[in-house]
């Protein structure tokens, strides 16, 4: 015989549970929003150490300059799930022009070696395949004891000549300017990563690309005719 | 009722994994700064999808056949309580594999995958208590 409950106020807590539920969600992507759209956006000055690594045409009306970090989880977010859309959207349309200037953190062990890394790929004209390398198997080097190992896998993944590769990482070829371009950022305001220069404003954080778009539509009337 | 409500708890655990997989929200809530390394490791994905969408998938499953259980008709019958250990039982086998990849290969401890990991075992608990009570 089939037993007769009253599911009611069992129902009734459920709703409580998803209400919850749902207003967590809501508040943490408020949050996310308060992050991104309402930062305080400052002023900034112009670098004037090494221009960084470009992508993108030069007749773009807005200029980003990405202030990263190859260890930084939060700039691999950035990598993996926001440029995908930003080169599509606003680099290959000709609306930006990307700029990705090195700020390895000191407390990040292995980001100068990975900076160092692209730099030596970039010497030969691959750096944003490497870095599309470094971001996209962080997971696969940021543990691992003998990374740069993992940096000459990536190099040769991407076509890099290792016999050149091997002597530029070797000599250090360019840890002195990535070192020189890190304290150009830190002179300018920038403390941590990602940090974003959007038409002369700073924003940090791994912003979302609405957000992102948002602002580079701000800065589009200052610098177009 | 337990399994509804776990299984409730659930889906918003991982909706909200899935959401910031996706760039939903802009930064995740842990504190080790492991649960990012996890999410953004080549296992954060399973036959090309996300794999926190697969627990929404599966907490949804759950929730629904668990609220059929209770529902008179179905009250006395076996086949949802069945359903639910075998849903659960898949459950906690995936979650044991992602555990395994967190502890031996990426090293990291992601603490929203934990809690999920002990929502799908204590809903593993339940229905088999359930099953073992319907029989």
């Amino acid at each position: 015989m089939a037993r007769s409950i009253n599911l009611k106020p069992f129902y009734f807590g459920l709703g409580a549970v998803a209400v919850a539920g749902g207003a967590w969600i809501w508040m943490v992507k408020a949050q996310a929003g308060g992050t991104t759209t309402s930062v305080n956006p400052v002023l900034v000055g112009i670098a004037t150490s090494f221009e960084g690594y470009l992508l993108g045409a030069d007749s773009a009306p807005v200029e980003v300059i990405e202030y990263a970090d190859f260890q930084c989880p939060a700039c691999a977010q950035f990598a993996i799930l926001t440029m995908p859309d930003v080169r599509r959207r606003l680099i290959n349309t000709g609306l930006v022009r990307w700029r990705f200037r090195d700020f390895p953190l000191p407390m990040h062990d292995k980001a100068s070696a990975a900076h160092l890394a692209a730099a030596c790929a970039g010497e030969q004209g691959r750096f944003w395949e490497m870095h599309d390398q470094l971001y996209y198997n962080h997971g696969a080097w940021v543990r691992e004891r003998r990374a740069e190992r993992k940096f000459r896998d990536f190099a040769r993944a991407v076509g890099v000549e290792l016999k050149r590769y091997d002597a530029c990482v070797k000599e250090g070829r360019y840890a002195a300017r990535i070192a020189s371009t890190k304290d150009d950022g830190a002179a300018l305001g920038v403390s941590s990563t990602p940090t974003f220069v959007i038409g002369g404003l700073m924003v940090a954080g791994s912003i979302r690309y609405d957000s992102l778009r948002t602002l580079v539509d701000r800065a589009r009337p200052a610098t177009t005719p | 009722m337990v399994i509804a409500t776990l299984s409730l708890i659930g889906f918003f655990v991982a909706l909200y994994l899935w959401f910031w997989k996706i760039g939903f929200i802009g930064s995740i809530a842990c504190g080790s700064g492991g649960c990012e390394t996890v999410q953004l490791s080549e296992y954060a994905e399973f036959l090309g999808l996300p794999v926190a969408l697969y627990g929404v998938g599966g907490y949804l499953m759950l929730f629904g056949v668990s609220l059929l259980s209770l529902q008179p008709s179905w009250f006395e019958r076996r086949e949802p309580t069945i359903a639910l250990v075998a849903l659960a039982g898949i459950g906690v086998a995936f979650t044991a594999y992602l555990s395994y990849l967190e502890a031996a290969v990426i090293q990291e401890w992601c603490r929203w995958c934990l809690v999920s990991a002990g929502i799908i075992t204590a809903i593993l608990v339940a229905a088999v208590a359930g099953l073992r009570e319907v029989s």
